[in-house]
C-alpha cells in the first residue's frame, strides 16, 4: 500500500514538474482486516475517479492526485495516517475511512489542523451533534435512523402491529436498536422484544425462543455481513410465519451465498444503486448509479459493485464540486485559508446528485440526505435462473 | 419458559454440548500426556470444513475458486518439511515427511480438480490432519520440560497465528457446506436435524474408542504410563515424544471429524473455531483436566447452561458462560493437588 502511494507521489511529482502543481487530497480506507469487504471498492472507486478527473485535464485545469493510505480497520493506523496527511503531505482535505470507531479518533486531528474531512462511515454520532470539532466533519453514508424510517414505514404498509428485534452485541447493533426501537415507537409500533447475538455465536435457539413466544408480526435482525443469516435461519426452521426484515448490512453476494432459501423474501432498505436497472425512470438518482456502475464494471469485471463503492464516488462529488468553487476565490498555496474556504464550500453543497441520494449539506446538516431518495425497500428473490437476487418492492418519493 | 422451550432448548444444549465435549476429550487427552493446553484445537476444528469448501464443485460451493489449492494444504505441507529439516539426524525420517509433505499437496491439488464429494470430504480430513502432530514437533517438543505456562503461552501464541493464517486462507466471511444426512426426524415435538445424528453417533464411537484405546492397547497404556509418571515411563522405555505425537495425532482427528460433521449444521467461518475450543476448554476445566467422564458431563452443562443463559438474557450469554469458570477455579484451588507442576 505504501508502495503505491509513494508511487502515486513520485508520478504526481513528474506530472506537477511538467504543468501545475497537484491538488493533494488524502484518502484513508480500510482495504485490509474485518472492513475490507467496504474499504476495497471504495478504493478503486477513488482510484478510478482519479485516472477519469485527469484523463479530462485535471479540475479548473490543475491535476488531481489522491494520497490513499490503509488503516487495516484499525483505530490508531486511521490516526496515524490522518495525521501523516496533514503534515506531511499537506493535502488539502482527506476523504475516509470506513469504519465509524476509526472515524471518531480521526476527529481530533482532523479538527485540530482544521483539515476539511468527508467520512464514508455510517453512524450519526460521526456529524452529531455539531459542534467545533464536527464543524470540519462531512460523511456520505445513510445513518441507521434514516434506514430505520423504510423499515418501519414498510411494516404499516404490511400492517405489522408487534414488532421484535435482534442484533449483534455490538455497536453495529445497538446502534440498530436505539435507531429502530425510537422510529418504531413514534409510528405506533410495539416492540416486543430486543434481543442481541454475537457475530461468532453458532447458535441463536433461546433468543429465537424467547421472540417466538411474543408472537411478533414481524422480525428486524440488525447485523452485517453473513452472521445475521443465523438467526433468520433459526427462525425458519422454528417455523416462524411472519414477515423478517434484515438490515442494509447485508446488502452483499455473501449473504445470498450462505444464506441460500432460508433468505428468500427477506426485506431490506438499501441504497438506490443496489437495485439501479430496476429503479422508476425518474427516481433522482438513477442516471448517476447506471453510469457509475458502468464504469465501475468496466474497470474492475461484471457483477463487481458494491453500494459501498457508490459513498466514496458521492464524497467525490462533493468534494470536487467544491474544490472548483474554492479555487475561484483562494490559492493552494495559500494552505490554512484554502481549507477553511473549501470547508464553507462544502457546507454550502446544494443538489449535488450522487450515487445514494441528493446531497443538501448545511451547518446543521453534514450530510443532507433525505431517506426519501436514499433508501428503497428489496427483497431477496430467486431469479428466472435460480439464483437469488434482489428485487424492489418499494420506493419513498 | 414452558415444556416446548424447555424441550427445543435441551435438543440444543445437546448438540452444542456434544462439541464441547468432543473439544474437551482431545484438550484433556493432549493434557494428560503432554501437559500443554491446546488452545489451538478450536483453529483445526474449523480448517477442515473450510478446506473441504474447496474440493466442492461451485455449484454446491456457490463460489469460483478455479481449482485453487487451500492455504492449509500449503500450512500443512510446509510444516512437515520444517520438521524434516528439524530431524535432519534420521535420513529415514526425513525421507518419510518430503514425501507426506507432497502427498499432502498431491491430494490437495487432486481434491482442488473436482472429485466426488465422499473423496473430498476424506482429503480435507487427510490434508489438515498432519497439521497437528507436526505443531508438537515444531513447537512444543524444543520446549521440552517446560512449565505448564510457558506451553499454555506457546499454545496461546499458536491460537493467534492458526486464526490469522485462517483469514488470509478463508476471508472474513461464512461459507455454507452440504450436510451429508438432510431433512429432520421429529422426537416428539422437537425437531432434530439428522446431521445431528452423526455428530452424536461420532461422539459416542470416540468415547468408547478412548476406552478401549487407553484399556485395551499397548499404545494407550504407555501414554497412560506417560501422563501419571514422564520419568517412571521413560524408564520403561516409552518415548515421551512419541507419546506426544500420538496424543496431538489422535486430537486432531477427533477435532477434525468433529469438525466435518458439525460444519453443514454451523456455516463455519475462520474465527468461529476459538470459542468452540474456549468452552470445551471450560467444560475440561470442570473435569479438572484429568478426567474424561467428567469433562463430557461438563461439557453436556456447558451447552445447557450457555442455552438457558441465550434464553433468560442474551446480551451476557458469553459472559456468563465464561463466569462459570469463576466459582469452579476457586473450589478446585481449594482442594487442589498441584496438578501438572510435579516432575
Amino acid at each position: 500500500m505504501k508502495g503505491i502511494a509513494v508511487g502515486i507521489l513520485a508520478l504526481g511529482l513528474g506530472l506537477g514538474l511538467a504543468q501545475q502543481a497537484p491538488l493533494k487530497i488524502g484518502v484513508v480506507v480500510s482495504a485490509t482486516g474485518p472492513g475490507a469487504s467496504l474499504g476495497i471498492p471504495e478504493r478503486n472507486t477513488l482510484l478510478l475517479l482519479e485516472d477519469q478527473v485527469n484523463k479530462r485535464g485535471g479540475l479548473a485545469g490543475r491535476p488531481v492526485q489522491f494520497i490513499i493510505m490503509d488503516d487495516a480497520s484499525d483505530t490508531t493506523q486511521a490516526v496515524r495516517a490522518a495525521r501523516k496527511l496533514i503534515q506531511e503531505d499537506q493535502v488539502l482535505a482527506i476523504i475516509g475511512t470506513t469504519t465509524t470507531p476509526a472515524t471518531l479518533a480521526m476527529i481530533d486531528p482532523i479538527a485540530e489542523a482544521g483539515v476539511p474531512n468527508i467520512s464514508l462511515a455510517a453512524n450519526r454520532e460521526i456529524v452529531a451533534p455539531m459542534d467545533d470539532k464536527r464543524k470540519w466533519i462531512f460523511k456520505t453514508p445513510q445513518t441507521e435512523e434514516q434506514m430505520s424510517q423504510p423499515i418501519v414505514q414498510d411494516m404499516k404498509a404490511n400492517n405489522v402491529k408487534n414488532v421484535a428485534y435482534i442484533g449483534f452485541n455490538d455497536a453495529y447493533g445497538e446502534g440498530w436498536a436505539k435507531a429502530f426501537e425510537a422510529a418504531a415507537k413514534e409510528a405506533g409500533l410495539n416492540v416486543v422484544a430486543s434481543e442481541r447475538f454475537s457475530r461468532t455465536d453458532t447458535s441463536v435457539t433461546g433468543q429465537i425462543l424467547r421472540i417466538l413466544s411474543k408472537n411478533p408480526d414481524a422480525v428486524l435482525i440488525g447485523g452485517s455481513g453473513t452472521a445475521p443469516v443465523l438467526p433468520q435461519r433459526t427462525l425458519k426452521e422454528r417455523g416462524y410465519k411472519g414477515l423478517i426484515y434484515q438490515t442494509h448490512g447485508v446488502a452483499n453476494p455473501d449473504f445470498l451465498r450462505v444464506g441460500g432459501d432460508a433468505v428468500i423474501g427477506t426485506r431490506l432498505p438499501a441504497g438506490p444503486i443496489l437495485v439501479f436497472d430496476q429503479l422508476p425512470s425518474g427516481f433522482p438518482t438513477k442516471r448517476v448509479d447506471q453510469s457509475y456502475v458502468q464504469q465501475y464494471e468496466a474497470k474492475y469485471g461484471i457483477g463487481s459493485y458494491s453500494t459501498f463503492g457508490g459513498h466514496a464516488y458521492d464524497a467525490w462529488a462533493i468534494l470536487s464540486a467544491a474544490l472548483e468553487r474554492t479555487l475561484k476565490k483562494e490559492q493552494p498555496t495559500n494552505l490554512q485559508a484554502f481549507r477553511s474556504t473549501l470547508r464553507d464550500e462544502i457546507e454550502a453543497t446544494k443538489g449535488v446528485v450522487g450515487t445514494h441520494g441528493i446531497f443538501n449539506m448545511s451547518p446543521q446538516d453534514h450530510l443532507g440526505l433525505k431517506f426519501n431518495e436514499a433508501a428503497v425497500m428489496v427483497e431477496v428473490v430467486k431469479t428466472p435462473s435460480g439464483k437469488l437476487g434482489w428485487k424492489l418492492i418499494r420506493t419513498f418519493q | 419458559m414452558d415444556w416446548t422451550i424447555v424441550s427445543f432448548l435441551a435438543a440444543d444444549a445437546v448438540q452444542s454440548g456434544t462439541i464441547y465435549a468432543l473439544l474437551a476429550l482431545s484438550l484433556v487427552l493432549v493434557f494428560a500426556v503432554t501437559r500443554v493446553i491446546l488452545v489451538p484445537l478450536g483453529e483445526l476444528l474449523v480448517f477442515a470444513p473450510l478446506t473441504y469448501v474447496f474440493f466442492l464443485p461451485s455449484g454446491v460451493s456457490g463460489l469460483e475458486l478455479h481449482g485453487q489449492i487451500p492455504g492449509t494444504a500449503w500450512l500443512s505441507s510446509f510444516l512437515l518439511l520444517v520438521w524434516a529439516v528439524l530431524d535432519r539426524a534420521n535420513p529415514s525420517r526425513v525421507a518419510r515427511l518430503v514425501v507426506l509433505a507432497l502427498l499432502v499437496l498431491g491430494l490437495a491439488w487432486v481434491g482442488a480438480r473436482g472429485v466426488a464429494p465422499w473423496l473430498g470430504w476424506i482429503l480435507a480430513v487427510l490434508v489438515v490432519l498432519p497439521i497437528g502432530p507436526a505443531s508438537y514437533r515444531l513447537f512444543f517438543q524444543p520446549a521440552q520440560n517446560a512449565s505448564v505456562l510457558t506451553y499454555l503461552i506457546i499454545a496461546v501464541g499458536l491460537h493467534f497465528a492458526y486464526q490469522g493464517l485462517g483469514l488470509v486462507f478463508f476471508g472474513p466471511e461464512q461459507y455454507r457446506l452440504p450436510p451429508i444426512l438432510s431433512g429432520q426426524t421429529n422426537l416428539g415435538m422437537v425437531p432434530i436435524n439428522n446431521q445431528a445424528f452423526l455428530v452424536y453417533g461420532f461422539a459416542l464411537l470416540t468415547m468408547l474408542g478412548l476406552y478401549l484405546f487407553f484399556t485395551r492397547s499397548l499404545y494407550g497404556k504407555a501414554l497412560r504410563a506417560c501422563a501419571v509418571n514422564r520419568y517412571g515411563a521413560r524408564l520403561l522405555g516409552i518415548s515421551p515424544a512419541q507419546a506426544g505425537y500420538v496424543a496431538f495425532g489422535i486430537a486432531t482427528l477427533i477435532v477434525t471429524v468433529s469438525g466435518m460433521l458439525l460444519a453443514p449444521l454451523i456455516s463455519p467461518a475462520y474465527f468461529q473455531g476459538f470459542l468452540f475450543g474456549l468452552k470445551g476448554f471450560v467444560a475440561g476445566i470442570l473435569g479438572g483436566l484429568v478426567s474424561y467422564p467428567l469433562a463430557v458431563l461438563g461439557a453436556l452443562a456447558v451447552g445447557g447452561f450457555e442455552q438457558w443463559a441465550g434464553y433468560v438474557s442474551s446480551p451476557f450469554k458469553d459472559a456468563l458462560v465464561f463466569a462459570l469458570l469463576l466459582p469452579v477455579l476457586l473450589w478446585r484451588s481449594l482442594r487442589s493437588h498441584e496438578i501438572g507442576e510435579e516432575e
